[in-house]
């Protein structure tokens, strides 16, 4: 069925992320100064270019598991502070996800991102309306499967993940953080977009401009 | 003030080289992921007992590393938790065959890495498990509570277990039933100081701070104008409520400074604590006071029980020797 995306794909993918995250840096450092220890830019800058540094560096492994599992070591390391062993998680888990081997299709990409949302959430312990980075991923991922099972193609899947990845972002402004260090400001939390919801939120905009600009159905 | 502290990048560096030239023949350092391991090599098949801890509860966890205790300790940055390459690294470096025991406080960062790391180390085919502390009373929700005294206690009882032969399996439900067997307070007599950020509020001189953490985590303040055993009133009621502690019991007590209360003051504190025990005919088996898990240079201190059994106690005896405690 449709499109596959290759390791080369998904690794375009990552570095229009980690791009568009250096990009962002300042803004990141804003948000988490708000609400949290305003260390979320810096870290994840720093880890984006281990990021760009291992993507450009590899032997091109042509294997998706042992890629997105590489992609999760550098985070963890790179990252660092909560952010690194969340992504890391999330890209661990989606290592584990079925594959062709070398290619997933439109079905299986939306299955990674589900295991790795799975993994998150079970690391993490928040749920949707905490205000973490779950707000982002977890509509997201079930505008995918939404989307996926009326037979859409790849470009309107990812559309509508990007789209409710950003409502999903902008909804964590009207919220009370309930986990990490947002959650000790209680009520005073409200009116504060979440900066790993905001960081997550970039993961589903590179998606759907990368993946489907390559070839559509 | 001039301290290491101002220059807490390096601080933790430092520290850590002098701590093995200071300790050669128990302890070796490494750098970048940082973690110090035991010198004495382990019998193969021994389960290796690791944790780690952010840097400022010192000896917390470097200074338990050794025969009889700690396989490996992983220094995180002052008050973080180490990262799981840390963690991971330490689990290469003392993983003898018999799986891997993580003494975990009960803080999000530790229990996320630790997490992280045990599943790297299963999806590698090494076993390793956690327990974590949270003898903490003075939160009132129980999967809240934070982790105190009883991080020391849990990582000698795991390595006398791991020592004399215990499986896994039998290390981690013996050091469960010693965290489950430990209540904790902590009392703050001064103000914390915490690096780069200076000095945190002033305490009147006739109060305390009553369930402080061990991070600059606020408590309650309180007047006491009576002294110790008004103090010991405080800490020590919640404290035998909430097992409960009752009358025949034997205890281990442990009596920690924050790093910022002269020794002095932790005896006169323990002879009001030892009334406290004796009026309630508890009786103290086994004790330790000093600096055993500190919060930079802060004062005041925060006092464990630990009620024994005799498995628990032939563990508490048997033989250790770190730096920071040797039998």
């Amino acid at each position: 069925m449709g499109q596959e995306i290759t390791v080369t794909q998904l690794r375009r993918w990552l570095l229009a992320y980690a791009a568009r995250i250096i990009e962002n840096e300042d803004h990141l450092t804003e948000l988490d100064t708000a609400i949290g220890d305003a260390d979320h830019g810096v870290n994840m800058r720093r880890g984006m270019g281990k990021l760009q540094e291992r993507l450009q560096d590899e032997e091109q492994t042509e294997d998706i598991g042992s890629f997105l599992r590489s992609v999760a070591m550098t985070l963890i390391s790179g990252v660092g502070g909560a952010a690194g062993p969340l992504y890391g998680t999330f890209f661990l888990r989606a290592a584990t996800s079925p594959t062709n081997g070398s290619s997933v299709d439109l079905a299986q990409l939306t299955q990674m991102f589900r295991f790795g949302l799975d993994g998150l959430q079970q690391r993490g312990k928040a749920q949707t309306d905490d205000k973490t980075m779950i707000d982002t991923i977890q509509p997201a991922v079930e505008a995918m499967e939404a989307a996926l099972a009326t037979q859409q193609s790849t470009a309107v899947v990812l559309a509508a993940a990007r789209q409710a990845a950003h409502l999903g972002m902008k909804h964590t402004i009207e919220i009370e953080a309930r986990k990490g260090r947002a959650s000790y400001l209680g009520p005073h939390s409200i009116g504060h977009q979440d900066p790993g919801a905001t960081s997550a939120y970039f993961l589903f905009e590179t998606a759907a401009e990368v993946f489907t600009k390559t070839g559509a159905d | 003030m001039q301290s290491l502290m101002n220059k807490p990048g390096s601080a933790i560096t430092q520290s850590l080289r002098g701590m093995a030239l200071c300790h050669p023949d128990t302890i070796k350092v490494h750098f970048d992921p940082d973690f110090v391991e035991r010198t004495v090599t382990a019998r193969s098949g021994k389960v290796a007992v690791i944790s780690g801890s952010g840097s400022g509860h010192e000896p917390l966890p470097t200074g338990y590393v050794g025969l009889g205790m700690l396989d490996a300790a992983c220094p995180g940055p002052i008050f973080t938790s180490p990262s799981p390459i840390q963690l991971l690294a330490a689990v290469h470096s003392v993983d003898h065959g018999g799986g891997v025991l993580f003494v975990v406080k009960n803080y999000a960062g530790g229990v996320l890495n630790t997490e992280l790391t045990i599943e790297l180390a299963l999806q590698e085919g090494i076993d390793a498990r956690f327990v974590l502390v949270n003898d903490d009373v003075s939160i009132a929700n129980v999967a809240n509570r934070r982790g105190l005294g009883a991080a020391a206690l849990a990582c000698k009882i795991a390595g006398a277990a791991a020592e004399s032969g215990y499986t896994l399996d039998e290390a981690v439900k013996v050091t469960r039933r010693a965290v489950a067997a430990c209540r904790s307070m902590g009392v703050g007599t001064n103000v914390n100081t915490l690096p780069r950020n200076g000095p945190g509020a002033i305490l009147a001189d006739d109060s305390i701070e009553l369930g402080v953490g061990i991070h600059g985590e606020p408590g309650e303040v309180r007047s006491v104008s009576k002294g110790m055993s008004e103090i010991v009133g405080l800490i020590g009621q919640p404290i035998l409520k909430d097992l409960p502690f009752a009358a025949g019991d034997r205890v281990l007590l442990l009596i920690s400074g924050m790093g910022g209360t002269p020794p002095l003051e932790l005896y006169l504190f323990s002879e009001a604590i030892h009334d406290m025990l004796v009026a309630n005919r508890i009786r103290v088996e086994r004790q330790l006071v000093g600096n055993y898990l500190t919060s930079l240079g802060r004062g005041g201190y925060t006092v464990t029980l630990m009620r024994l059994d005799n498995e628990l106690q032939d563990l508490w005896d048997a033989p250790v020797h770190t730096p920071a405690l040797h039998w």
